[in-house]
């Protein structure tokens, strides 16, 4: 199944609220614990990301039977160096949106670090895609 | 499995069948039907919240009565810190456990003291723990049971030690039992609880195998009687045990002062500690080392079985915890005395903690993304005003409950406005038809014209 949000740039009071959705989704489903938190990190990762950089996206995930598919697209000004936004610490935050406690340079690194595959396409002055893929537990035994 | 018991009941009689309780539970765990509250029990975690939400006075606790003291031959009561608290700040709280003696007991044994040893556990488990990222502290029975309920991952941050209750009624056993030559079965502890989720906690250790406590009695039910008693006791008192740090787990802020954890932090109001505990499942504040999580506002003090506003009982705790003198090597000293490092194991948190799948929509996953899919569609025809008319707490909750076969759509009077405009308008077009026989400028005409 497919779960969709919108996402608005600078929007912090919504700020949160499509991960949160989605994690309720896959407690309901009865996706592991473990799992669900890791879908979890990467779609708050990935909406706090366009809420900070970007002018409007979407987050989504598609639920398969073998993985959760984690998808972001946004209108924003894009990324110019992946690798450099890539490394822990680095940030283009402003600074206003630090002072709030934002943009610590974990977005990225943290999404890399809780999913199986990530892939991040950007084109400068017009967006970035973010594509994630988090393996669900092979069942043990039977 | 036996049916859970919970502490938190409706009284039916006095329900209206208004919305205030199902809009403020934490978990979703009410819905009004056929204008009644009903709780689930696999969601409820007896935080009490509905209990201070409901204008009615329709949510109680049940807990342990007095009656039951005769049901062993030596009874001992175990008062919580916020017992203290209670009385005033110039109560003298040896008047407090003198009064309780009075009232029926054989002996006390301070929580707060069990408090003392809880915190020397905590210090040791955080020093010998390797998982990194914070511990939480697993003293609250209700925020243990909202992470069993809605945070099953993080189930292994919890630290895994006896709650001061636990720690008073295994020691209290201990020593009673040895010095009267009895067995420990023969002999009662009872919590002085300020909460309902305790009481739960106690049964529901009680059910699963042998539990150092053997009931909880609500600190509004023995209020009235050490008020009453305290003015005019004679001594003599029995001696405070415990340490000013101990009796300070009363109100929220005090284990970490007790531990003197640097990196902590400390979290009250059971919406606030959701909050919270959100951002530790997102992997933030992996720095903190240690969360202090009360489900009550001001803690303990705060219980929904106490009498006292919760800021009034904070100030009050806090007079005393000023007024007394902190031991010299107080962890030292027990250690020593009840061997404690040598011990850890027998002072395990117990019952187990497991997850408790209270939001699951099916046993079969893709029966479960096929329910997950409708709920999205019928969430998506609902209005979205969250009104809660229909008796669940908002329009998604509506939709699970119409997915899961539990309410209908026109449960929504939104809905059923709708679909009555709907059948007006066709009423109104049917009522607007007449028989050919009645009608004016009848175009019948003659075949062949």
């Amino acid at each position: 199944m497919r779960l969709e949000y919108h996402v608005v740039g600078r929007d912090f009071q919504a700020a949160g609220g499509a991960a949160a959705k989605i994690k309720r989704t896959l407690r309901q489903i009865g996706i592991d614990a473990e799992t669900a938190r890791r879908v979890g990190i990467v779609a708050y990762e990935a909406e706090m990301n366009i809420v900070i950089h970007a002018y409007r996206g979407t987050v989504g995930i598609d639920i398969l039977p073998e993985r959760v598919n984690i998808y972001a697209d946004d209108e924003g000004p894009g990324i110019s160096d992946i690798a450099l936004a890539m490394q822990v610490g680095y940030s283009t935050a402003p600074e206003d949106i630090r002072e709030m406690g934002f943009g610590a340079g974990l977005g990225l690194p943290n999404m890399k670090r809780y999913s199986d595959e990530l892939e991040v396409e950007s084109q400068v002055g017009s967006g970035t895609s973010i594509r994630a893929v988090i393996n669900l537990p092979t069942k043990e035994g039977s | 499995m036996g049916q859970l018991f919970h502490s938190v009941l409706l009284i039916e009689e006095k329900c209206r069948g208004c919305t205030r309780c199902i809009k403020n539970c934490p978990t979703e765990a009410i819905r009004v039907r056929a204008g009644k509250a009903r709780i689930n029990a696999e969601r409820c975690t007896d935080c009490g919240e509905c209990i201070r939400t409901c204008d009615n006075h329709a949510k109680t606790a049940i807990t342990d009565s007095l009656s039951r003291l005769k049901d062993f031959e030596h009874v001992i009561a175990l008062p919580a810190p916020a017992l203290f608290s209670q009385f005033g700040r110039e109560v003298d709280p040896q008047r407090v456990l003198a009064a309780l003696i009075d009232i029926g007991f054989d002996d006390i044994f301070e929580v707060a003291y069990g408090a003392d040893i809880a915190t020397f556990l905590t210090v040791e488990y955080l020093k010998r723990r390797r998982k990194r990222g914070p511990a939480i502290s697993a003293a609250c029975p209700a925020v243990v049971r909202l992470i069993q309920v809605r945070f099953p991952a993080l189930i292994d941050c919890l630290i895994p030690v006896d709650s001061p209750m636990a720690c008073s009624g295994k020691l209290a056993k201990e020593r009673k039992s040895q010095e009267l030559e009895i067995p420990k079965e023969n002999i009662g502890a009872f919590f002085i609880t300020p909460c309902p989720a305790k009481v739960t906690w106690v049964r529901e250790a009680n059910k699963l195998g042998t539990f150092p406590v053997d009931g909880a009695i609500s600190i509004s039910d023995v209020y009235g009687e050490i008020a009453k008693r305290v003015p005019e006791i004679s001594p003599p008192y029995p001696k405070l045990k415990a340490s000013p740090t101990g009796v300070g787990w009363g109100r929220s802020g005090g284990e970490r002062i007790a531990a003197k954890i640097a990196k902590s932090l400390v979290v009250d109001g059971i919406h606030n500690v959701i909050d919270v505990l959100e951002q530790l499942e997102m992997g933030k504040l992996s720095d903190i080392e240690f969360v202090e999580a009360q489900a009550c506002i001001g803690g303990c003090v705060g219980g929904a079985l106490t009498v006292l506003n919760p800021f009034i009982g904070r100030m009050n705790l806090e007079a005393l915890v000023d007024k007394s003198e902190m031991p010299p090597n107080l962890f030292e000293e027990l250690d020593k005395g009840l061997n404690l490092r040598n011990r850890l194991g027998e002072f395990a948190i117990q019952p187990d903690i497991v997850a408790v799948p209270a939001f699951r929509l099916d046993q079969d996953v893709s029966r479960a993304i096929t329910k997950a899919e409708m709920i999205e569609k019928v969430v998506s025809e609902l209005p979205g005003l969250d009104c809660g008319s229909c008796g669940s707490p908002h329009c998604r909750a509506l939709a699970e409950d119409i997915v899961q076969g539990l309410a209908v759509d026109t449960d929504c009077v939104l809905k059923l406005r709708e679909e009555i405009e709907i059948l007006a308008e066709q009423l109104l077009e049917m009522a607007k038809k007449s028989p050919p026989a009645l009608k004016e400028n009848n175009t019948f005409s003659k075949p062949g014209e």
